[in-house]
């Protein structure tokens, strides 16, 4: 069953079977500003939950964005830095940096839903 | 304990993103965000408060002289009323700061210093000050940026002064206020230097008028950046010189006998050892501050001091020092980014093409 989970770093994950499709949260674009250029994954880049797996250059600064689970990378969005609007979508909806094909896929139990993300925004800021 | 200005509650007021810069908590942008706040700049006119940075004046007879001293520029032809860039230099030909110097009147020297660098300028002036002369630091004066296409408009309606007539780089007494034509940005604009009580109230006048908008210090770094502008702390530093920084046109061509002459002549006839450049990516990315500039063997040859999109040309462009054999323009050099090369080259500075009054004078000509 498909479902959206969120982390602490404003990561959100689109979570199908063994594959999460990841992007950033409104929360996080909103507070970047202007995105102008997304550097992307290498293909079959192998991650450990916590590394950084692509960066979103904003005018003001450059973000990380943090893989969530274990696993490799099986697609990367090259839509994404010649259609910037892309990164404004919800990630199921074009919104995705890269989909990680997950080790181990009941790791995104332990990351927020929707809703405790939404809760946990108001203790942020 | 962090400063504040006299315009920090306007700030609050109108929405500002907060947040320290030089010791001061300035705004670093409001509603509209950075790119639009950069390209309202560019098309209409901003308003910026820059009260952080520091205000003084040097008189008494003979303040030339010493001008001459602390500075490697020639102020000996300038006229009254007019303001020049230059620079502090420090014995070993580094620079202590960049900074506008204004011959405000007979013997009477005025100083726009940066906000980092106030205190250790005012040191260093203080210590070689000759006693005859006098120094004055103005510490509760504002000081306001109107910058863009329609700030000539803008001082005219809101605040009564027309400057049709007034040269680049001139500063006038309006009433209660000095008015300089200068800035930060490339575009025609004024510097407002006004009394703290009277700051807050000339903000929001000049903030209700229709082509008026509040830029904060992350457009203002953009700004500056098209323009190939140094930065204090980043670009330049104590450590290097004038000649360096490719900043050979504010050098006296006569004069020697300032501090830090003999570097600085010696570089000007034998060559710096780095010398700063514009960059720009020919790939797609983003080379900030810090990022390595590489050679075609990988081996690297400098690095970036500034760097980040142009919201006018949408594009990367960056700024920093190379060796001398590679900073010809149109030399091709890699950036590394996070361990990637990107593919760049070296470009005429500025980036964007200066719209001050003088240049909009060159280009009707």
């Amino acid at each position: 069953m498909a479902e959206l989970k969120f982390t602490k770093d404003h990561e959100c994950l689109y979570v199908d079977g063994d594959l999460a499709w990841v992007g950033i949260t409104a929360y996080a674009k909103d507070a970047l500003g202007d995105i102008v250029f997304v550097e992307l994954p290498d293909i079959g880049k192998s991650l450990s939950k916590g590394d950084s797996f692509a960066v979103v250059e904003s005018v003001k600064t450059a973000a990380d964005v943090y893989s969530p689970v274990d696993g490799e990378v099986v697609e990367a969005n090259d839509n994404m830095p010649g259609d910037l609007d892309l990164i404004a979508k919800p990630v199921k909806d074009g919104g995705w940096i890269a989909k990680i094909k997950m080790a181990d896929a009941s790791q995104v139990s332990g990351l927020m839903s929707e809703a405790e993300y939404q809760d946990y925004l108001k203790t942020v800021d | 304990m962090i400063d504040k200005t006299a315009l920090h509650s306007n700030h609050l007021k109108h929405g500002a993103k907060m947040g320290e810069f030089a010791g001061y908590d300035m705004p670093l942008y409001y509603e509209l965000g950075v790119m639009k706040e950069h390209e309202w700049v560019r098309e209409s006119c901003g308003l910026f408060d820059v009260s952080h940075m520091g205000q003084a004046m040097i008189e008494g007879p003979g303040t030339l002289d010493f001008v001459h001293k602390i500075v490697p520029s020639d102020f000996s032809k300038l006229p009254e009323g007019q303001t020049k860039y230059t620079v502090l230099t420090n014995e070993q030909g580094g620079i202590i700061d960049d900074l506008m110097i204004t011959h405000a009147g007979p013997d009477h020297y005025h100083l726009v210093i940066n906000a980092g660098c106030k205190y250790k300028d005012m040191d260093w002036i203080k210590k070689h000050l000759p006693s005859s002369l006098k120094f004055t630091y103005f510490e509760d004066w504002a000081l306001l940026a109107l910058q863009g296409p329609k700030a000539e408009e803008v001082l005219k309606s809101v605040v009564g002064m027309d400057a049709a007539d007034m040269p680049y780089m001139a500063m006038r007494p309006f009433e209660d206020m000095f008015v300089s034509r200068l800035g930060y940005t490339g575009e025609d604009g004024f510097e407002i230097a006004v009394h703290n009580d009277k700051a807050p109230a000339l903000f929001e006048k000049l903030l209700a008028h229709p082509a008026v908008k509040p830029i904060g210090l992350a457009a203002r770094d953009s700004l500056r950046l098209e323009m190939g502008y140094a930065l204090y702390g980043h670009d330049i530093d104590d450590k290097t010189s004038p000649v360096e920084a490719s900043m050979n046109w504010i050098l006296s061509k006569e004069r020697d006998g300032y501090f830090g002459s003999a570097r600085i002549r010696k570089e000007q006839a034998e060559g710096p050892s780095k010398k700063f450049v514009g960059i720009k990516l020919l790939e797609p990315g983003v080379a900030r501050e810090g990022a390595e500039i590489r050679n075609g063997s990988d081996q690297k040859i400098g690095g970036l001091t500034g760097g980040g999109f142009s919201p006018t040309l949408k594009a990367s462009i960056g700024q920093g020092y190379v060796t001398p054999d590679l900073a010809a323009v149109g030399t091709k050099l890699f950036v590394n980014v996070r361990g990637k090369n990107i593919a760049a080259e070296v470009v005429r500075l500025p980036h964007v093409a200066a719209k001050t009054k003088s240049a909009k004078k060159k280009e009707a000509a």
